[in-house]
């Protein structure tokens, strides 16, 4: 009878190498994702390595790009980047703060409120190239009609930047508020607060890394956003403080020029590229570690 | 004893504390100063969906009335000529969308399952971080550095490179989304499997995976939508052309797509050229949109 018995048996040869590999299949693939990162960095910072050594650190400050006398510089580029990013952050922080607190306070019924995050959400998804192209054909126009603006620049490019990253803003700081502890908001109530004092002076403090985070991660898309900008913002190479003179990002360099380089120029625009990706990893991380602290409140 | 007191302190106006106050004063400055930023917030909370509108509604007036049968078919016009199309723009979004899925898929898939299932402590947070940082990377730089790890070691232009570029931007969609996903099938269900004599790729693959299948093809048919709109990874690997995608040669050489269709032609003079950005710019957001829509009534319903 002792068939009927159960027994444990051992994973056999051919299971126990499945099971290995496929763990370790898996686990390479992971740490590959990580390591992108890195040969993104080397790949980049090899090809621009004929253009560090020609022009070092005075790349950032020299304002002439000159594929003809071999002379570059990406100071304008610079300069545009960081203020229209700047420009949208002042426009869609406010409103996107509003719109985080709207939307995680009671004013709405669950159901209408799903509704109204899902549609903010979607402002996200549209690709950024319609934004550009929308821009082009209606947003200009308008803005021509009532501001000294004659064609593309600064202002048309810095307002489709405030609405490609407004919902990056609106969403992780809503998420941050409803992360904030209910018992928090209770106290606050309960100790006779109006709903306003609760928000400004309780909830927002408890919410501010994530809140800050979020800004963070739009500031990063803000930085590196190619297409809408590219579209609008006149690729003008020179420092003009007028918002509604034509000005020019890193990222719309690269996009205008990089089918058409070649030799130092290349070399020069993958230097560019190593600056803005630098750029923005740091802002990214910063950006990550906020969040992330926030989620283990 | 206690209660009392309170009770007859309330009562009394000479105790300096009248019951009456703690009513809700509708004319009083904390009261008004709520209810103004109370608007303020739904204001802005207008504002910012009436963009969507907008945009909406001119892409609809404006993308609709540029198409018809002959778009779908025909190759792009030159400048001043009437009718023409963007097929071969068509066939070159999903044959690089294509490679972009067959790369970041399996890759994708495996490393969320990695994270999730055999999640080793510290390495598992680091991978997440790095997931989490490769998707703030601007998509122009990923564009850069497809050009210069494919373009310029394969000295070509090509279907290939664009598609690489694709995979990179839609790795991490793929992995927050699958991890997110098998996050959620309950520890019980690989308990049972266990239990009854599974291995670990039996456990990942024949239970945990099925369980999740639905949330997991939601992701990947996000990230598809996402890279299906990518421009600035395109410019220069794929380039673009007037062409039909050529097999005889391999892809490698400059590809149409939609995307960068819709670029070239919205930043040129030419009417008729700017109609048919105008119509690529329509299926691209219908195709985002109709995948959005989909995603969001599929996780709506997921049970767990």
């Amino acid at each position: 009878m002792s068939n009927h018995e159960p027994r444990i048996e051992p994973r056999s040869g051919i299971e126990r190498t499945l099971d290995n590999t496929f763990y370790w299949t898996a686990k390479i693939l992971a740490f590959a994702i990580a390591g992108i990162l890195v040969w993104i960095t080397i790949q980049v910072g090899i090809k621009a390595m004929p253009a560090i050594q020609e022009f070092g650190l005075g790349f950032l400050t020299t304002s002439s790009w000159n594929p003809v006398s071999k002379q570059y510089g990406v100071w304008p580029a610079i300069y545009g980047t960081v203020v229209s990013s700047f420009i949208a952050l002042g426009i869609s922080v406010p409103i996107g703060l509003g719109v985080a607190i709207f939307l995680s306070e009671d004013y709405f019924p669950p159901a209408v409120q799903r509704i109204i995050v899902f549609l903010v959400e979607l402002l996200a998804a549209v690709p950024s190239v319609v934004y550009g192209l929308w821009g082009i054909f209606v947003l200009i126009p308008f803005l021509k009609s009532f501001t000294p603006l004659r064609g593309p620049g600064m202002l048309p490019a810095a307002l489709i930047l405030s609405v490609m990253i407004l919902p990056t803003i609106a969403a992780i700081s809503r998420d941050a508020i409803t992360n904030v502890d209910q018992g928090m908001r209770q106290a606050a109530v309960g100790l006779g607060a109006t709903r306003w004092e609760a928000i400004l002076q309780i909830i927002l403090p408890a919410a501010s890394s994530g809140i800050i985070g979020g800004i963070m991660l739009a500031l990063g898309r803000a930085l590196g956003e190619t297409m809408a900008v590219t579209m609008l913002i006149g690729n003008a190479n020179k420092v003009n403080p007028s918002v509604f003179a034509p000005s020019n990002t890193v990222s719309s360099l690269l996009a205008n020029q990089f089918a058409e380089a070649s030799g130092l120029q290349v070399a020069a625009l993958m230097y560019a590229a190593l600056i803005l990706f630098l750029i923005t990893l740091v802002v990214n991380i910063l950006a990550q570690l906020l969040v992330t602290r926030l989620q283990k409140i | 004893m206690t209660r009392m007191n309170l009770k007859k302190s309330n009562n009394n106006p000479e105790s300096g504390f009248e019951a009456f106050s703690l009513k809700r004063n509708p004319t009083s400055p904390r009261t008004l100063f709520g209810l103004i930023m109370s608007g303020i917030a739904g204001l802005s909370t207008l504002l910012a969906i009436i963009p969507l509108f907008i945009i909406l509604t001119y892409l609809i007036t404006k993308g609709i009335s540029s198409l018809s049968a002959s778009v779908f078919t025909e190759l792009p016009p030159p400048p001043l000529v009437d009718g023409g199309g963007f097929g071969n723009a068509i066939l070159g979004t999903v044959i690089m969308v294509g490679i972009g899925a067959l790369i970041s898929v399996p890759l994708g898939v495996m490393a969320a399952i990695y994270l999730s299932e055999f999640n080793e402590g510290k390495a598992g947070a680091w991978i997440r971080f790095a997931t989490n940082v490769l998707s703030g990377v601007p998509s122009i730089i990923v564009g850069v550095f497809a050009y210069s790890a494919i373009v310029l070691t394969f000295k070509t232009y090509s279907a290939w490179a664009g598609g690489f570029a694709l995979a990179i931007l839609m790795l991490p969609i793929i992995v927050r989304t699958t991890d997110e996903s098998l996050k959620l099938v309950p520890q019980d269900v690989r308990q049972a499997s266990v239990g009854i004599g599974a291995n670990q790729y039996q456990t990942v693959l024949q239970v945990v995976l099925p369980a999740t299948l639905p949330a997991i093809i939601t992701g990947i048919t996000l990230s598809i939508a996402r890279a299906a709109g990518e421009t600035a990874p395109l410019l220069f690997t794929a380039l673009f052309t007037q062409y039909w995608p050529n097999w005889g040669n391999r892809l490698a050489e400059p590809t149409a797509s939609l995307s960068v269709l819709v670029y070239n032609f919205a930043i040129v003079p030419f009417k008729n050229q700017q109609e048919l950005a105008w119509g690529a710019a329509f299926i691209l957001v219908l195709l985002v949109l109709a995948t959005s829509i989909i995603s969001r009534l599929a996780t709506a319903k997921r049970t767990y």
